[in-house]
């Protein structure tokens, strides 16, 4: 159907498009907040022909209704007047994408590699499938097809098969039963466990871009695993575990204790996600301001002990805040100087948003 | 695609004797039952069932069948100007709907026929648009879908430069040079086996292109600026022969859509006309009634602000049925200033029946309005004008004077509501550069549009490209010589004529 050739044609220049102009989207909160289910409608800009026209604004025109010179029309007016039969007028375009498809496009633009999850070398779990078959076993077990052609073929080779009659008698010799074989499955299960800082000086604008950011990493995560789990961890002082929702919106007044996210994090982990079956991708962010060297050599200890060897990554994101110092980056950037495991990117605004998405997803891990 | 059902062809037949009766006359209408997908489909493909590939009529599609599923909108009719005439029924509507569509269908079938502004176009057009189809399809296959997508933008960023009062396309005279042959610039050789050595085809090549391009620059300008500027690019422009039979391709297309952007308002006045006739008079049974009501007041309303060509255009015909009935027209109606005896005004004529279908024979939108367009009419209809109020930024209404409603309709009727630009040189300054010039009539283009359209004209001009127009009240050149764009105050500004 020529239709879809075209449709498709159209969505190919689309996704053009939103990849030359991708550091404007990612940094742009109003697209993520039209998500329905795995959707997200995209406003674009102009992607019409453009034509020697006059624009609504120099033209003006006629319309119908109540009003006295002077009084604002509700709403745009229509500007379809005197079109060609084919089309109608200008109009805002909003086009449709899969967050998958939106993935693709920023993996592309930012020459992300594939991730290779851990499943694939070491991750392994053990199923027992019933895919052989053995002379003994149970009668619950028992193949009934294998055995009967077996009985069959016995009466036909031995001549006592009579097709007219129908019923052939298998002995103990004939029975197969189902017996089991261990495989083994690469397993490629992850979880993002997400820790904020919301201590006092974590701002609204902080928090946006927290949230974009996590959004694409979500994105980009979920295309090469299936099934994902997201974690969500607040923090000031004290951490604790939260939803999504009030992840992004909460705001505290405390200090900031970094060491009690991390905590509870390994809490989680211990928990719930044996690292030799999870591929697992920690993401702290802060403004860096921690509350004393004592608390930030206690994190290092335990990046050191604990999420270095056990996770694939450990990312921390550091945003500027007029409150913060930013010290912990520089904190972890002189402990760790060549940590390959340990991710660290500033975020100074939405447009540095697309950079720190490279500098943690692109290492391949 | 299917055919009508039994009960469907029934109501058919007997709406098309109904109408008939009534005094419609079109060609033949075949009414095809199809879904709301395929539906969506001849609807971006501007109600051809093919179209060439471009990806204009993927998105067209999209928005459409999105705004169906949202609910926004449903497409209850689409009929195209051929013959036989063909027309497509929604599946799932109900049958007060189709039959409400008939009937609208009918209306419109007869405007094609007797309208003389639809009068040249080629009623075969499903068959030209196959056949344009598959001529652009081989280009691609042949020069690779890239490279032709963006010819094709090109030429449809200029399809709106052409001649509308031009009732179809004159045929396309190019320019007749004198014959080039390959022994006026071949240097001497004695033997002919040196010839291909002292004269490789590459060099003879060149240099012929080199004489054509001379010969080009040094034709005729058009003695009388031009407003079919595409033609003038087909003749003038260095395009190769691909590049040619596509532009003409989508000039042919622009001069068959022409005639129904310049009768809109009548158009779909005379169907909504027709049907609402038909429907109350003959046709809805009791049940339908109120279906009908809802459906009928949907279709007319007018969104606050909103100009609904249905709703203007119906509303004017049953003036004009009305005043002709009753005689209010003439010198002695123009001269009379007593509004009482204007509005008892009645000398029982009984002439409006035909008066309207006289109408709808000769006029277009800008004449319809132009001569029936009345200061009662704007009143009873609450017409009004509107202007971008810069201050406030948002739009608000001007002013409900009549004589600036009808100018401002007029005004956006004219030439299809776009600005009239004609193509004046094709030598200018002896550079070989394009000079176009915007009639400015008081209204600026949008700069934009107009930074960018200038760069596909020089695409297809190969040289630089001038545009002279008025902005913000200054004479202004616009010119894009392949790198920038320059603007140039040209003295004086440049007004009308």
């Amino acid at each position: 159907m020529s239709i879809r050739e075209d449709q498709n044609r159209f969505r190919d220049i689309i996704k053009g498009k939103i990849k030359e102009d991708l550091r404007r989207f990612v940094g742009s909160s109003d697209m993520i907040g039209k998500r329905e289910n795995d959707f997200v409608k995209i406003p674009l800009p102009h992607i019409e022909i453009p034509t020697f026209r006059y624009g609504p604004k120099q033209q003006g025109g006629v319309g119908q209704g109540q009003g006295q010179p002077g009084d604002g029309m509700d709403g745009e007016p229509q500007a379809g007047q005197g079109q060609a039969g084919d089309q109608p007028g200008e109009h805002q375009l909003e086009v449709e994408m899969s967050i998958d498809d939106l993935a693709t496009i920023l993996g592309e633009k930012l020459a992300l590699p594939k991730i290779e999850p851990k499943g694939s070398k070491s991750i392994h779990s053990e199923k027992t499938r019933y895919s052989g078959l053995a002379p003994v076993g149970p009668e619950g077990l028992r193949h009934f097809k294998t055995s009967y052609k077996r009985a069959l073929k016995r009466y036909v080779s031995s001549g006592t098969y009579d097709p007219n009659e129908g019923m052939i008698v298998p002995i103990r010799r004939d029975f197969q039963y189902r017996t089991f074989k261990k495989v083994i499955q690469p397993q490629t299960r992850a979880v993002i466990i997400y820790m904020m800082d919301v201590s006092g000086s974590m701002g609204e604008e902080q928090k946006e871009i927290v949230r974009l950011e996590s959004f694409w990493i979500n994105a980009w995560l979920r295309k090469h695993y299936k099934g994902i789990e997201t974690r969500f961890i607040i923090h000031d002082a004290a951490a604790k575990e939260v939803d999504e929702n009030t992840f992004f919106r909460t705001s505290e007044s405390g200090g900031t204790l970094i060491s009690s996210a991390y905590k509870l994090a390994q809490q989680m982990i211990e928990e719930d996600y044996p690292p030799h079956e999870w591929n697992i991708y920690p993401f702290h962010f802060s403004d860096g301001d921690n509350w004393s060297g004592e608390d930030t050599r206690l994190c290092v200890r335990m990046i050191k002990e604990f999420f270095i060897p056990y996770c694939n990554v450990f990312c921390y994101g550091q945003v500027d805040s007029k409150y913060g110092s930013g010290q912990f980056l520089k904190d972890l950037q002189k402990e760790f100087p060549n940590e390959e495991k340990l991710l660290t990117s500033t975020i100074e605004s939405k447009d540095k948003i697309l950079d720190s998405i490279k500098q943690f997803l692109g290492t391949g891990r | 695609m299917a055919n009508l059902t039994p009960e469907l062809e029934r109501e058919r037949q007997r709406i098309n004797s109904i109408a008939q009766s009534a005094g419609l006359d079109y060609f033949d209408v075949i009414f095809e039952l199809i879904t709301y997908d395929q539906i969506s489909q001849f609807a971006a493909y501007g109600g051809f069932p093919v179209r060439y590939p471009h990806w204009k009529f993927g998105m067209e599609y999209e928005h459409l069948s999105k705004s169906y599923e949202y609910g926004l909108s449903k497409i209850y009719e689409m009929v195209i100007n051929t013959a036989p005439v063909y027309a497509y029924l929604m599946e799932g509507n109900s049958m007060m709907d189709q039959k409400l569509v008939m009937a609208h269908v009918y209306g419109h079938a007869d405007f094609f026929k007797h309208n003389v502004w639809f009068g040249k176009t080629n009623r075969k057009m499903m068959d030209q648009m196959a056949n344009h189809a598959t001529r652009i399809r081989r280009y691609m296959d042949r020069y690779g879908v890239d490279i032709v997508e963006d010819f094709v933008d090109k030429c449809l960023s200029l399809e709106n430069l052409i001649d509308r009062h031009q009732l179809s396309p004159s045929p396309i005279k190019f320019s007749e040079p004198a014959p080039i042959n390959n022994a006026q610039f071949m240097l001497k050789y004695d033997k002919e086996y040196m010839r291909d050595y002292i004269n490789p085809p590459s060099f003879v090549a060149e240099q012929k292109k080199k004489l054509q391009e001379e010969q080009a620059r040094n034709s005729k300008s058009p003695f009388e600026p031009q407003k079919d500027i595409l033609q003038f690019l087909l003749q003038f422009a260095p395009l190769t022969e691909w590049q040619q039979d596509i532009l003409a391709i989508i000039r042919d297309e622009a001069y068959y859509f022409a005639p129904q952007g310049m009768t809109k308002t009548m158009n779909e006045g005379w169907a909504s006309y027709w049907h609402t006739k038909l429907m109350t008079e003959k046709i809805l049974n009791d049940s339908e009634v109120i279906d009908y009501a809802d459906h009928h007041s949907g279709t007319v309303a007018m969104r606050p602000g909103g100009y609904n060509p249905y709703k203007v255009g119906i509303e004017l015909f049953r003036d004009i049925e009305m005043r002709w009935n009753k005689g209010q027209f003439g010198r002695e109606w123009d001269e009379c200033d007593d509004v009482n005896e204007r509005k008892h005004w009645d000398k029982k004529l009984g002439i409006g029946r035909e008066k309207i279908f006289e109408v709808r024979k000769i006029y277009n939108d800008v004449t319809f309005i132009d001569e029936y367009l009345t200061e009662e009419f704007c009143v009873a209809n609450k017409l009004f004008v509107y202007k971008f109020n810069k201050r406030t930024n948002q739009f608000e209404i001007d002013t409900r004077d009549f004589k600036a409603i009808k100018a401002k309709l007029l005004f956006q009727m004219t030439n299809f509501g776009q600005p009239i630009i004609k193509a004046v040189d094709a030598n200018f300054e002896n550079r070989g550069e394009l000079l176009l010039s915007h009639l400015w009539e008081g209204i600026d283009m949008q700069p934009e549009y107009l930074n960018e359209t200038i760069k596909n004209v020089f695409a297809l001009w190969g040289r630089p490209v001038n545009l002279a127009t008025v902005m913000d009240n200054e004479g202004l050149l616009f010119r894009f010589d392949g790198e920038k764009i320059t603007q140039i105050k040209i003295g004086g500004s440049q007004s009308a004529g």
